[in-house]
C-alpha cells in the first residue's frame, strides 16, 4: 500500500515547525513517530497534503523532573520511557504502560506526544495521563498554553489542539509520599489494541486515600475518567471492600462497544477485574 | 523528488526519493536488497524490520526520506568478509527457521537485543522479538538461536 503524495518538511527547531504549520494551515499535519499516521496514510484514511516531521526537533525529546513535575518531551519514544530509570523508580504506572504499548518495534518509533495528540480511545497513554492528572504544554501561533489531559482529549481521535498548534510536552505532578500506581492491560496478543485496560494512581496519607485517579482504555469512544470510582476511593481506607466498590463503579463508567475482542458485557466485566487488580498493585506499591 | 543521503550496510548512497516512498520500498526496489520482506504492510508483522541507526524499526512504517543522514542495516549487511554474523550462525545451528520469511526481521531484532544484552534469558528474548511474528516455528528454536548467538558473541 502506497500513501498519497505529500510535501515533506523536516524542521530542526520548534519555531520552524510552527512557521511551517502556519504557512500550510489545514493542509498540514504533524508527523511524530508515525506509527499510527503512516498506517492510516497507507490505507488512505489520511491523506495530508503536507507533512511536518518533528523527528529532527531534538528539543522535543527528554525525560526530566523539575519544578515539582515530571516533564516528558512530546517526541520522547515509548522505548525511552520503558528504559528510563527515573520512570522505573518513581512512576510505576508509566513504566507498566510503556512496556505494553503496541510491540517493541513500534515502541522504538512511537512517541508520547504523538500518542496523545492522536487521541485514539485505545491509546494506552491517554488513560495513564488521565489517572496521573497530567497536563500538556502546547505551542502555537498564539503562544504557549497549558491544557489538562481532560481538556485535551475531546473525543475519538479528536483533541482541542487548534490548527497550527503542536503538543510539546507532557507534565506529570511528582508523586507524593505514599503514592502508587499500576496499569493492567488485557490484549489478545502483543501489538493488538487492548480489549480493555485500566490505569490507576492512588495516594495514601494517614491511613486513608487522599487522592485517586482512574483512567480506562479502549472501553468507550474516548479515554474515560472513572470519576465516581475516584470519588468513592478518596477518603476510604483502601481496604479490599473499598477497592471492590471502586472496581464496580469503574465498570459502570465504561462504555465499551462489542467487536472481535469481546462483547460489551465481557469488556465491562474485564474493566472491573482489571481495576481491582490495578488498585491492589497500586496500594501495595504505595506501601504502608 | 527529494535527495537523501543514507548509508546502507556501510555504503553511503545518494538517492532521489518521493517523500511518500516507504523505507522498505527504497530498500527492496531502489537498492534491490530483497532480503527485507514485506509480510503484512499494516505494521503488524515485523518481517520488514531493519536497523535504523542501530534501532530495530518496521521499515514499512518509516518514510525513506526520514532515513536521510542515517545508517540502515539490512540482513544483507550482517555477514562480514564471508563470515556469518553470530546471529546467522545461531539460526543455522539451532534450526531457527522453517519457511524463512520472518527470519531477516527476527535476526535484526536479535542483533539489537544482543548489543544490549549478550546473555538474554528465554523471557528476555521472547519480549524482544514479540513484535516479529513467526507462523512456522512456534518460536522455540528462534529463542534457542538467539541464545546460541549470545554464546558465540560472549566466547568471542
Amino acid at each position: 500500500m502506497i500513501p498519497g503524495q505529500f510535501e515533506y518538511h523536516a524542521p530542526s527547531t520548534l519555531d520552524e515547525a510552527l512557521a511551517l504549520l502556519a504557512e500550510h494551515g489545514s493542509d498540514a499535519r504533524v508527523l511524530a513517530g508515525g506509527q499510527s499516521l503512516i498506517p492510516l496514510m497507507k490505507l488512505r484514511l489520511a491523506s495530508p497534503a503536507v507533512l511536518v516531521d518533528l523527528n529532527g526537533v531534538d528539543s522535543l525529546s527528554g525525560i526530566e523532573e523539575s519544578d515539582g513535575q515530571l516533564r516528558i518531551g512530546a517526541m520522547t519514544r515509548h522505548s525511552a520511557l520503558e528504559r528510563s530509570e527515573l520512570i522505573a523508580s518513581r512512576y510505576p504506572l508509566i513504566a507498566d504502560a510503556a512496556a505494553v504499548i503496541a510491540d517493541p518495534l513500534v515502541r522504538n518509533r512511537g512517541t508520547t506526544g504523538g500518542s496523545l495528540a492522536h487521541a485514539d480511545p485505545a491509546g494506552d497513554l491517554g488513560s495513564v495521563m488521565t489517572a496521573l492528572g497530567a497536563e500538556v504544554g502546547v505551542a502555537g501561533p498564539g503562544g504557549a498554553r497549558t491544557l489538562s489531559i481532560d481538556e485535551l482529549l475531546l473525543g475519538p481521535f479528536m483533541t482541542t489542539l487548534d490548527e497550527g498548534e503542536i503538543l510539546t510536552e507532557v507534565r506529570v505532578p511528582q508523586p507524593e509520599a505514599g503514592s502508587g500506581g499500576a496499569y493492567e492491560k488485557l490484549e489478545r496478543k502483543v501489538g493488538d489494541f487492548a480489549t480493555a485496560a485500566v490505569a490507576v494512581q492512588i495516594t495514601r496519607a494517614n491511613g486513608s486515600c487522599s487522592a485517586a485517579g482512574i483512567g480506562l482504555t479502549a472501553v468507550g469512544p474516548t479515554t474515560i475518567r472513572a470519576s465516581e470510582a475516584e470519588d468513592a476511593l478518596t477518603g476510604s481506607s483502601l481496604d479490599d471492600d473499598a477497592l471492590r466498590a471502586a472496581a464496580d463503579l469503574a465498570a459502570a463508567a465504561s462504555d465499551p462497544a462489542a467487536d472481535l475482542r469481546g462483547s460489551e458485557e465481557y469488556k465491562r466485566d474485564m474493566v472491573r477485574v482489571l481495576t481491582l487488580r490495578a488498585l491492589r498493585r497500586a496500594v501495595e506499591r504505595a506501601g504502608g | 523528488m527529494t535527495q537523501i543521503e543514507v548509508t546502507v550496510n556501510g555504503a553511503a548512497q545518494q538517492i532521489d526519493v518521493e517523500p511518500r516512498l516507504l523505507l522498505v520500498h527504497l530498500i527492496r526496489e531502489d537498492l534491490q536488497l530483497t532480503g527485507t520482506h514485506i509480510g503484512c504492510d499494516t505494521t503488524h508483522c515485523g518481517a520488514c524490520t531493519v536497523l535504523l541507526d542501530g534501532v530495530p524499526v518496521k521499515s514499512c512504517t518509516v518514510f525513506a526520506v526520514q532515513a536521510n543522514g542515517s545508517e540502515v542495516t539490512t540482513v544483507e549487511g550482517l555477514e562480514q568478509d564471508g563470515a556469518l554474523h553470530p546471529v546467522q550462525q545461531g539460526f543455522t545451528e539451532e534450526h531457527g527457521l522453517q519457511c524463512g520469511f520472518c527470519t531477516p526481521g527476527m535476526m535484526l531484532t536479535s542483533v539489537a537485543l544482543l548489543e544490549q544484552n549478550q546473555d538474554p534469558s528465554e523471557d528476555e528474548v521472547r519480549q524482544a522479538i514479540s513484535g516479529n511474528l513467526c507462523r512456522c516455528t512456534g518460536y522455540v528454536n528462534i529463542v534457542k538461536s538467539v541464545q546460541h548467538a549470545g554464546r558465540v558473541i560472549r566466547e568471542g
